[in-house]
């Protein structure tokens, strides 16, 4: 890794190590799935994540036997954890969408090695996202509520409702990266379906592949497909946590009636997503020796994102207290004075060291470029953002305009399993997903290659 | 000079160049049932093979019309038309708001249509195609590319057409049954 020997160039890290062909980079990607013996760490963190997810279950049945009233929430403070891990859940799925559409518009070579988990990844936190709303619900089995469908009671949903805008984009955005996701797997799908050994193997991957064979018609056309959708998600992934942000914003209430929402709460899901983006990339590459795929120059890349989100949501903060004083309205200003030091004053300064703090040390490309020193930072930044949404829904919550209504959240037990639980839910769906599937796109990968260039005939 | 049973030859090459080279040579002979297979989308060979360019963002944007129009007149039907609710005197038809969910089904509908298009026109789900009849094309998703001329192909002769492809440098040519 050490590069003292070489002399100092301009020119950046490799996106590939060197050495590598069209087949070799097939048989070690397809290796991890077919034929690599399950290994000892990925039994003992299924087994581990299996157990969370069964935390998730229990909270899960306890919730619907009980209702939300196991949960600390009440009134003022009626959203507590699950809008909590809602936010952050979601704001985790963006990064995925912002490597896998805008880093693909913007034809950055570097994200085919980190692609496919991060849409994944995005995937999986949408699941857990949507989990929360649902449950906060009370009464889960009403769902289809939500939707709009002629029914008997003769009503619509309140389709003014930021709310019922959060229905729709995240349905929208859950069916537009799973999409995604499934097409960019399907010549995958086929490279395991020809190099699987078992039956079983090529019958599923075979079917997942849908007869793929590599037509240069159909590349064509892939192409095109690709290209659109990558389109189509770049302003949905924007949007997305726009409309959450409206959630918010366009309340009256103090701390969340506020206009920076939106671009703060779309900078917040792209710094903690590429902080978890990192969190998850730099075991992998380690345990799975993806060195070669997983380069320095693509920690350092992830290690510049999350520097110049985090100063982004640094802003934020700082025009939102900034605001809470200029507006010389009392009540924001009283939410602002309270946030810095009312009853959750030490999550807001956790959070400001987590999210502002912290963050300053990827001014040194030592830290960039050192895996544990990025590794540790992501996860405060991940600890930092979920301790941003705690403050932004409940502090605001809590004080409202009038001190008779005034109260405290604790989250119980229960508040705490089921976000536990929730993690669990994802890391088995990550676990089985790294174990099933190419964690990285062999087809792009290939395209890297400079043997992939059609050479002009002299 | 069809045979039944035969659907066509297969031709292998090492690289994209190599592909590209003896697609551009075999259309100039006239040949036109070619197709070829390769492992990762290659740049200019929808060129050397006279692939047209293809519908598709045509679709995707009738789709988004379909969504945007759809999304919009949902919308306006259920909050002005069939349970008109009247919120201090504020418009009906409050278009302003209506907008982040006609973009979402916009978004949902092109998104859909891209996909669902996409496998139609390539004609997926194709379970069995004769070329997986040829062990060796199982390297067509690893590091193999293939030019495929099928016998439907007016000017396809069994020897002929071999050789050619032959001389254009292919590794191995290959007889595909049906």
């Amino acid at each position: 890794m050490s590069t003292a020997d070489t002399p100092r160039t301009s020119a950046p890290a490799p996106v590939i190590e060197p050495g590598h062909t069209f087949a070799s980079i097939t048989d070690k990607i397809s290796a991890i799935v077919l034929t690599r013996r399950t290994t000892l760490a990925w039994l003992i963190g299924f087994a581990l994540s299996a157990s969370l997810l069964g935390v998730l279950i229990v909270s899960i049945t306890w919730l619907l036997v009980a209702g939300v009233g196991i949960w600390g929430i009440n009134i003022p403070v009626g959203w507590g954890f699950a809008i909590t891990n809602f936010v952050w859940w979601i704001g985790i799925g963006h990064a995925g969408t912002l490597i896998s559409a805008i880093l693909l518009l913007l034809r950055q070579e570097w994200r085919q090695s980190i692609n496919r988990f991060a849409e994944a990844m995005t995937i999986f936190a949408v699941m857990c996202a949507g989990l929360f709303p649902l449950l906060h619900m009370g009464r889960p089995w009403f769902f289809y509520w939500l939707m709009p469908y002629p029914n008997t009671m003769g009503l619509w949903p309140q389709f003014r409702s930021p709310l019922v805008w959060d229905v729709f984009a995240v349905a929208t955005y859950f069916t537009i990266s799973l999409m995604f996701w499934y097409i960019g797997l399907i010549p995958d799908f086929a490279t395991l379906r020809d190099r699987s050994q078992s039956r079983a193997g090529r019958v599923a991957y075979g079917t997942l592949a849908m007869g793929w064979r590599g037509s240069a018609r159909h590349w064509q056309r892939y192409e095109t497909a690709y290209l659109l959708l990558a389109g189509l998600a770049t302003p949905l992934v924007v949007s997305v946590h726009t409309v959450v942000s409206c959630d918010f914003a366009v309340t009256q209430l103090p701390g969340w009636h506020s206009t920076i929402f939106p671009p703060y709460f779309v900078a917040g899901a792209i710094f903690s997503g590429f902080a978890m983006v990192t969190t998850l990339a730099i075991p992998l590459r380690a345990i799975y020796g993806l060195e070669d795929f997983i380069t320095e120059r693509h920690l350092e890349n992830m290690a510049k994102i999350i520097l110049v989100t985090g100063l982004i949501v640094t802003y934020g903060y700082m025009m939102e207290a900034f605001m809470g004083w200029y507006s010389a309205n009392p009540y924001e200003r009283y939410v602002q004075w309270d946030r810095l030091v009312g009853a959750y004053g030490p999550a807001y300064w956790a959070l400001i060291l987590c999210n502002v703090v912290t963050p300053q040390v990827l001014w040194m490309k030592r830290a960039r470029c050192n895996p544990v020193v990025l590794f540790v930072v992501a996860l405060i930044v991940n600890v930092g953002m979920w301790l941003e949404r705690f403050v932004i829904v409940v502090q605001s919550l809590h004080r409202d305009f009038l001190p008779s209504s005034w109260g405290m959240y604790y989250p119980t037990i229960w508040d705490w399993a089921t976000f536990a639980g929730s993690l669990g839910l994802f890391l088995t769906l990550f676990f089985l997903f790294i174990r099933f599937m190419p964690m990285i796109s062999i087809f792009e990968m290939r395209t890297i290659l400079p043997e992939a260039e059609v050479k002009e005939p002299a | 000079m069809k045979r039944p049973g035969l659907w066509g030859l297969l031709a292998e090459f090492d690289g994209p160049t190599a592909l590209v080279e003896a697609a551009a040579h075999v259309r100039d002979r006239g040949y036109t049932r070619v197709d070829a297979y390769t492992p990762f989308p290659v740049e200019t060979l929808d060129e050397a093979l006279g692939v047209r360019r293809n519908v598709l963002p045509f679709l995707v944007l009738a789709g988004g019309i379909v969504g945007c129009v759809g999304g919009y007149f949902m919308q306006w039907y259920a909050m002005g038309v069939d349970y008109p609710f009247n919120v201090g005197g504020r418009p009906l038809n409050s278009w302003p708001m209506f907008i982040p969910i006609t973009f979402e089904v916009t978004v949902l509908v092109a998104g859909l249509t891209a996909v669902i298009g996409m496998l139609a026109l390539n004609g997926l789900p194709m379970p069995y195609h004769p070329l997986f009849n040829v062990p060796r094309f199982a390297l067509a998703t690893r590091d193999r590319f293939f030019l495929a001329i099928e016998a439907r192909d007016p000017r396809f002769d069994r020897r002929q057409t071999a050789d050619f492809l032959r001389s254009l440098g292919a590794r191995e040519v290959s007889e595909v049954g049906r």
